[in-house]
């Protein structure tokens, strides 16, 4: 019984925090694509916002983790799934640059394209889609590489 | 450089990035979890079983953040400049290449850099890198 408590209490929060990250990146600007887009334009009129909501979320961030770390269950007894890889390799590298080349290209990253499709934006919609199918093609060929 | 003193939102934009950063720090201080949608919406396409439903329900939070915005004010605008072309081809590469590179603004740029991870700052330089490069080429060597 105690068990499904914390299995149900678990889902609520997880619920929770995707609500809390979406009304951050509203209030951010970052639900914008326009503004994202002004924040990578710096020779332009460049729009510094993006650079402080980093800031803010890192700030908040580097304290949690920080506690995090000294932990081996979280607050709910759940085990911590801290990521322990450190190996700098050729896929973060050349994956994570054509990644800004396709965020630059519109503006959107993936956690602002749900909050687009939460707000009924057909482009958004049609961005996400193509994101779930790039991500789908990444899986098929990881499954065939196998 | 010229800074955009007219749509520059310093107040807003810092309050935000706190809530994201409450979020990720609930996250990992009650489920666990990294907040990073990369690596959330990746292991539904590998369905297991008891790691399905805290995956969903991050993403529901996300979609249902806009309709709970609008309970208590109009949601500030949203400009999509990019054709249904760009659109395409541009989230193409974002979900193909997020998971390429095992994570994205969330998971790398905000929960990476937070955990002082070096593999993130790597990712997080780098993508901020090409998208400044990207921007740069698409409005001032382009003209578009």
């Amino acid at each position: 019984m105690k068990k499904n408590l914390n299995h149900f209490s678990a889902l609520i929060f997880a619920l929770f925090s995707g609500l809390i990250f979406g009304i951050g990146l509203i209030l951010a600007g970052m639900a914008n694509p326009a503004k994202v887009l002004a924040f990578l334009d710096i020779a332009g009129l460049w729009d510094p916002s993006l650079g402080l909501v980093m800031g803010g979320a890192i700030a908040v961030g580097l304290v949690a983790f920080t506690l995090a770390k000294k932990r081996t269950r979280s607050f709910l007894g759940l085990p911590m799934n801290l990521p322990t890889s450190r190996i700098i390799d050729q896929r973060l590298i050349v994956g994570s640059l054509i990644f800004g080349i396709g965020w630059g290209l519109a503006g959107i990253c993936p956690a602002p394209a749900f909050v687009l499709l939460g707000a009924g934006s057909l482009k958004g919609i049609v961005f996400l889609i193509a994101m779930l199918i790039g991500m789908g093609i990444f899986e098929y060929i990881e499954n065939s590489n196998k | 450089m010229t800074i955009d003193w007219l749509n520059f939102t310093p107040w807003s934009a810092l309050a935000g990035g706190v809530l994201i950063g409450i979020s990720a720090a609930l996250f990992i201080l009650l489920n666990g979890r990294i907040a990073g949608i990369t690596g959330i919406i990746g292991g539904l396409f590998k369905p297991a079983k008891n790691d399905m439903g805290w995956r969903v329900a991050f993403t529901l939070g996300l979609i249902i953040a806009p309709p709970a915005w609008q309970l208590i004010k109009p949601l500030p605008e949203i400009n999509i400049d990019a054709n249904f072309t760009l659109l395409i081809i541009a989230g193409l590469i974002v979900g193909y290449a997020a998971r390429y590179g095992s994570g994205c603004t969330s998971g790398h740029g905000v929960c990476g850099i937070s955990r002082l991870s070096p593999r993130s700052i790597v990712a997080t330089l780098a993508f901020m890198g090409t998208g400044f490069l990207t921007v740069f080429i698409v409005r001032h060597l382009l003209g578009a």
